[in-house]
């Protein structure tokens, strides 16, 4: 890591990563998971999928679990860094296409190409659920856990919060 | 236009739906606190109060504007705070909003980094995030599992593999974000055209 400033390398990882982000942040944590273990060695498996238990539990987007990922690299510099490489980007990209896109002519074309985009951010996500998970439910119990909150939210819409919560207490317990 | 496309929006716009819109303070402190609320996603928070509580926009014009930010890469409440903010205040109204939804919680997410650093190996807390992040798996199950059900129902065969193309190639694989969407991204957009071709004909 030497050769290399590790505040520009999360600043290209994230700069690049969030303008192939298609359908949002959870369709990037594979590409994450990709970077931040296998490539870079800049978190272990168990700290990455803590990473996202953190990003999951705490207030606003859950993209940013880049900020704690950025943290793990440079300290505070690296969290303000990733994150911003991950979030301005596609914000201004967003903000010239919406501009662009105010005339109301050429509406067909986004369209058809956010009806193609839905299959692959669906497999998207369901490939960052299975990378998180061989790191996360490696008992009986914890698989448990996590097909018993599937299922929970799966059919209610009980608050989020809620479950997470419970995945806590079961942990505390010394369940999972 | 035909009588059966939305009707709703043929009718004459009130007037009194809009209120005036926000300074940039307002716009900052209002995306603060929808980012602030929005636990397990802030996409709800944002339409409850842009829509219900402020009145900046009717919920045709949030649909329409959330439509552009889901087909943008990136994260989409993110893009949506610039897009919004921009359309109501121009583009210092897209950064107070941007700021306003970024700040807080990333101040929050450094402190627990922090934390994380110096506790993170403390017995208890390895157990409590450990329950933690299994819950976090499940309740992503059962957001793929919901937004698979509109598909599963349709039996849509060709939309389906390229579903599994996308899992395989980068679950099961891992091959890099960019190679795959590279050629997935043109294939789907493809198949997408020539299906709608076949239905309209």
């Amino acid at each position: 890591m030497n050769s290399e400033n590790p505040i520009w390398a999360l600043i290209s990882t994230f700069g690049l990563m969030s303008l192939f982000a298609v359908g949002g942040a959870a369709a990037a944590v594979p590409e994450m998971h990709r970077i931040a273990v296998d490539v870079h060695h800049w978190m272990t498996e168990k700290q990455f999928a803590d990473a996202y238990a953190i990003a999951q539990l705490s207030p606003g987007p859950n993209v940013l679990i880049v900020t704690l990922i950025g943290y793990a690299v440079a300290g505070i510099p690296g969290a303000l860094a990733a994150t911003l490489a991950m979030c301005l980007p596609t914000a201004l990209l967003a903000y010239y296409v919406s501009r662009l896109l105010s005339r109301p002519s050429q509406s067909r074309w986004p369209a058809l190409i956010q009806t193609a985009l839905v299959p692959l951010s669906i497999g998207l996500m369901a490939a960052s659920a299975l990378i998180l998970a061989q790191s996360t439910d490696r008992t009986v119990a914890a698989l448990l856990l996590t097909a018993m909150v599937a299922v929970v939210a799966s059919i209610s819409r009980i608050n989020p919060l809620w479950l997470l919560l419970a995945g806590g207490l079961f942990g505390f317990a010394g369940i999972v | 236009m035909s009588m059966d496309s939305a009707p709703a929006a043929q009718e004459p716009d009130h007037p009194a739906a809009h209120a005036p819109p926000p300074g940039l303070v307002a716009l900052f402190l209002a995306f603060a606190r929808m980012s602030l609320a929005g636990f397990g996603g802030v996409l709800v928070f944002a339409r409850h109060a842009i829509v219900d509580q402020h009145r900046w926009m009717t919920a045709d014009e949030f649909n329409e504007t959330f439509a552009l930010c889901h087909f943008l890469p990136g994260p989409n409440i993110v893009n949506l705070s610039m897009v919004f903010g921009s359309r109501l205040r121009g583009i210092a109204g897209g950064v107070a909003a941007f700021t306003g939804l970024l700040l807080p919680p990333t101040v929050i997410m450094t402190v627990l980094a922090i934390i994380y650093a110096r506790f993170g190996d403390v017995e208890v807390l390895r157990r409590i995030l450990a329950g933690i992040s299994c819950a976090a798996v499940g309740l992503l199950i059962a957001v793929v599992f919901r937004m698979m059900m509109p598909l599963l129902k349709r039996m849509d065969v060709v939309v389906l593999i390229l579903m599994l193309g996308v899992f395989v190639a980068i679950g099961v694989l891992r091959l890099p974000l960019q190679a795959v969407l590279l050629v997935a991204i043109p294939v789907s957009i493809g198949v997408t055209y020539l299906m709608r071709r076949k239905v309209a004909a």
